[in-house]
């Protein structure tokens, strides 16, 4: 079949009308593809949760010495579960779903190295964002008295079990280790599949940016997250079992916690930024008809942002005391590490520099992250200065920092990434119109809720204050954040919304390539068949789609009829043993909750969690060798 | 637009093998390993620096002097070096195809890896009873901690050397079976490089000075 000539533009339009779309095909799922969607619409509606918990804290902050829209705990519970919500459930399994997507079509592959271990990623962060939630569904209930409220950062001794009693923070504990367990198996999958699977002809420095910055983000992944796991193993520990690691009766140093964390947390600010990095850098070129400026530069900065990003944990960390010589040194690599940040800045702006810029929605979502991103990145060189930090610390320019980087960075340049690639996932693009509305919102929303945080911050507005006095300037500010909160929040109904009204069949049926674009991605038909391509493709340059259409380089692109794989390829048949082992290895976490929940150790239920896991843990090994099994299997 | 044609012969020829195609040339498990290998280093880099940051620092006893008994733990240290070398011919016999070779070395490994988990909960017994507790100060808590993780670690080795061999003697492994085991032994061979770094930092440095 390869001698097909694929003409028209309408070609592999019904290639999937007869997929299998039953319940039972998602839940033993093994395709990347279809693990990566899993991964957004999931995302998208934690994304949700944090946000209306967002709007619960700032209707609080509406006005002035308001008594009592939510309570003080409530309001604490609040943006806990916001910025937990939104770090380790919104914007990072919205990463997570661009690199299922699209890592393995970038780089001319079937399918990760690993595709049951990919599953197994997808359930267990399912499960780990569900269990985290699990106690705001008991509050409401009236099982329990609260939810999570030691903040994302969870600062001992703060959350240590004599002012936390309950179970609160052990949710927040054990949720976080499933999660971060779902984050370094898929680390492992994925620094596996790039560097082992690229097609022939990919080198290194052939490989799209985007699939570089993943890279980069999954080592970031694996070396981090087993620091903040050997944190939040030693709080578990001083919880349940009266050990004491961060209790300063006995000894123990709160701050440890606090430098187990930042090790973790800054490196987690890379982990959140370089996908939307990546995903800008791939679109901008497209639409500006160039290819990215001095992309090699691209790749090295985000490369030193990776390292650089574990030498600069203490700038979280200025007003604890950590002396003159620490200060110093971490100001100085923290400012360090905005030259890379920099020089991206400067190469995505080059790139469009004298280009041919067609504003398409993911153009125009790409050119807000550079805008919004750059303000974000401006406070953040401020803050580097210990002196200044001093003023700004625990203050709502803080809050207005990690806003523009998080909100106007991260998530505008996934949502630019929503856009671009939801032809090629869906053989569609999305409806124009209310696409437009939601940017439009967003934009204004973003600005109008984030800028006026910096002047609070100024003024002095202290970070998680439930209340605060009238008449010294703080009223206007408040509310017009306020205001712009909800502008966001529509902009997200809107947008989200119109992703539904997508999956309906509503937009514009378009071919392979809608974009004209240069990587991969774009050489198969839109959505790809299961198995991906028909032949890997032979590469010879870092475009080489483009260089077939417009170079007259050799042929990359893929002629796809039918819905049957070629006889050649082998793909991975579905399992259902993923999603049992994460069913164990979740019960097997959430048991600890018997024995140690609530802060004491309690001897009597002790006995009964260690029956628990040691059903779980019996559980584990009778999948895992019903897995090995399934694999063993003569074909 | 699509309308650009594939002309035949499109791409690589028909002998190209994709199902063994790796562009870096190594077995993806192997790969996959040394990244799970790497972070783990992080795991306990942050075990042994949680130590290290907490050293001397105990308000009261024991203190790591009053307990120590650096000859007992010499022997089993001993044992998991050993276990090492047992591990390396076991490694040697699956890859040249000499089923017995491996499977009595690798026997030989799980039991020293037995025996280094016995010494080690003996090693606790006896420290519990002398008056070391997970509670009692920071030297207990660390010390506790770090061992027993690395403890844990010892005896899912010893697990999986097991399942291997049960598995490699009934011929189930699929693919490359001197590979199979050889990512069994990057495994022992870390955990008994991060078991010297604790050896030293924790006993024996109590004794330099
Ligand atoms: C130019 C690069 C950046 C620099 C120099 C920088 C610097 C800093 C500094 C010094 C702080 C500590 C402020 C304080 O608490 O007093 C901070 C906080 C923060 N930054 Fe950045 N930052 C940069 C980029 C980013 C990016 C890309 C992200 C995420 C996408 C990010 C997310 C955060 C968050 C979440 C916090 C607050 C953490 C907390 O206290 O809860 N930053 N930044
Ligand atoms: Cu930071």
């Amino acid at each position: 079949m390869s001698t097909a000539a694929t003409t028209e533009v309408e070609h592999h339009a019904d290639v999937h009308e007869e997929e299998d779309n039953s319940l039972w095909s998602w839940l033993t799922t093994v395709d990347h593809k279809r693990i990566g969607k899993l991964y957004m619409f999931s995302a998208l509606i934690f994304f949700a949760m944090g946000g209306l918990e967002a709007l619960f804290i700032r209707v609080q902050l509406m006005y002035p010495e308001q008594s009592e829209f939510i309570s003080a705990q409530t309001y604490n519970e609040m943006f806990t579960m916001h910025a937990t919500t939104m770090v380790f459930l919104a914007i990072m399994p919205l990463s997570a779903a661009f690199f299922n997507f699209l890592i393995p079509l970038q780089i001319g592959a079937r399918d990760v190295a690993f595709p049951r271990m990919n599953a197994l990623s997808y359930w267990l962060f399912l499960f780990g964002g569900i269990f985290l939630n699990v106690p705001i569904f008991l509050k409401l209930l009236g099982v329990v008295g609260v939810t999570p409220d030691g903040g994302w950062f969870g600062y001992a001794n703060m959350t240590l079990s004599k002012y936390s009693p309950g179970m609160s923070i052990d949710f927040w504990i054990l949720g976080l280790a499933i999660l971060g367990n779902s984050s370094m198996m898929a680390g492992f999958n994925f620094i596996t599949t790039i560097l082992n699977l690229r097609a022939p002809g990919m080198t290194l420095f052939r490989m799209p940016i985007f699939t570089w910055m993943s890279l980069v983000v999954q080592f970031l992944i694996v070396m981090s997250f087993p620091m903040v796991t050997v944190g939040l193993l030693l709080m578990l520990f001083d919880r349940s079992f009266g050990t004491n690691f961060y209790f300063p009766p006995n000894g123990g140093d709160p701050l440890l916690w606090q430098h187990l964390f930042w090790l973790f947390g800054h490196p987690e600010v890379y982990i959140l930024i370089l996908p939307a990095m990546g995903i800008v850098s791939e679109v901008l070129p497209v639409f500006a008809r160039k290819p990215l400026f001095g992309a090699p530069f691209v790749i090295f900065s985000g490369i030193m942002i990776g390292f650089v990003g574990f030498g600069v944990w203490s700038h979280h960390m200025f007003t604890t005391g950590l002396g003159p010589v620490a200060d110093a040194a971490f100001s100085t690599t923290t400012m360090l590490i905005a030259v890379p940040t920099a020089v991206k800045i400067f190469n995505w702006i080059a790139t469009m520099w004298g280009g041919k810029i067609s504003f398409t929605l993911p153009n125009v979502y790409a050119i807000t992250f550079v805008f919004l991103f750059t303000i974000g990145g401006l406070s953040g060189v401020m803050h580097a200065s210990p002196p200044v930090d001093l003023q700004q610390q625990d203050s709502y320019f803080i809050v207005a920092h990690f806003h523009y980087v998080l909100v106007g960075g991260a998530l505008m340049g996934l949502f630019s990434g929503i856009t671009f690639y939801w032809p090629k996932m869906y053989g569609r693009k999305l409806p124009d119109g209310l696409g437009w509305i939601a940017w439009a919102l967003f934009f204004a929303g973003i600005n109008v809720t984030f800028f006026p945080m910096h002047f609070l911050g100024a003024m002095g507005m202290i970070r998680r204050s439930w209340q605060y006095p009238a008449g010294v300037g703080l009223e206007g500010y408040n509310l017009m954040a306020t205001v712009g909160a909800f502008l966001i929040a529509t902009g997200f109904a809107f947008f989200f919304v119109n992703l539904i009204r997508g999956l309906l069949g509503a937009g514009e049926k378009v071919g392979d390539d809608p974009w004209d674009a240069a990587t991969l991605e774009w050489s198969m038909a839109s959505p790809p068949p299961h198995y991906n391509f028909r032949k890997l493709p032979v590469v010879h340059s870092d475009r080489p789609l483009w260089d077939e259409k417009h170079e007259g380089g050799s042929p990359v692109s893929q002629a796809v009829i039918g819905k049957d794989a070629p006889a050649h390829v082998e793909m991975p048949p579905p399992s259902y043993w993923p999603l049992l082992l994460a069913l164990f290895q979740g019960g097997f976490f959430a048991a600890f909750l018997i024995g140690g929940g609530g802060g004491k150790f309690d001897a009597s239920a002790f006995g009964t969690q260690v029956m628990v896991q040691l059903v779980m843990g019996l559980g584990m090994l009778f999948t895992m060798f019903a897995w090995i099994r399934e694999d063993a299997r003569p074909r | 637009m699509s309308s650009h044609a594939v002309p035949a012969g499109a791409g690589h020829d028909e002998t190209f093998d994709e199902h063994h195609w790796r562009s870096l040339g190594v077995d993806h498990m192997k790969l996959a390993f040394w990244t799970f290998l790497g972070s783990d280093c992080f795991f306990f880099g942050s075990l042994i620096g949680t130590y290290m940051y907490y050293r001397g620092q105990s308000l009261v006893g024991p203190y790591p002097r009053d307990v120590f008994d650096v000859n007992i733990t010499s022997i089993s240290t001993f044992l998991l070096l050993m276990s090492s070398f047992t591990m390396v011919l076991a490694v040697l016999g699956a890859k040249t195809g000499k089923r017995g070779m491996t499977l009595v070395n690798l026997a030989l490994t799980a039991a020293m890896g037995s025996a280094f988990v016995a010494f080690q909960m003996y090693e606790f017994a006896h420290f519990y009873h002398a008056g070391l507790t997970l509670q009692g100060n920071l030297f207990g808590s660390t010390f506790y901690i770090l061992t027993g993780f690395h403890g844990t670690h010892v005896a899912i080795g010893v697990l999986w050397l097991l399942l291997s061999m049960f598995w490699y003697g009934k011929g189930w492994i699929r693919g490359d079976e001197g590979n199979a085991i050889e990512v069994a032994g990057l495994y022992w061979h870390f955990v008994d490089i991060v078991w010297i770094v604790i050896f030293t930092v924790v006993y024996l440095m109590e004794f330099v000075a």
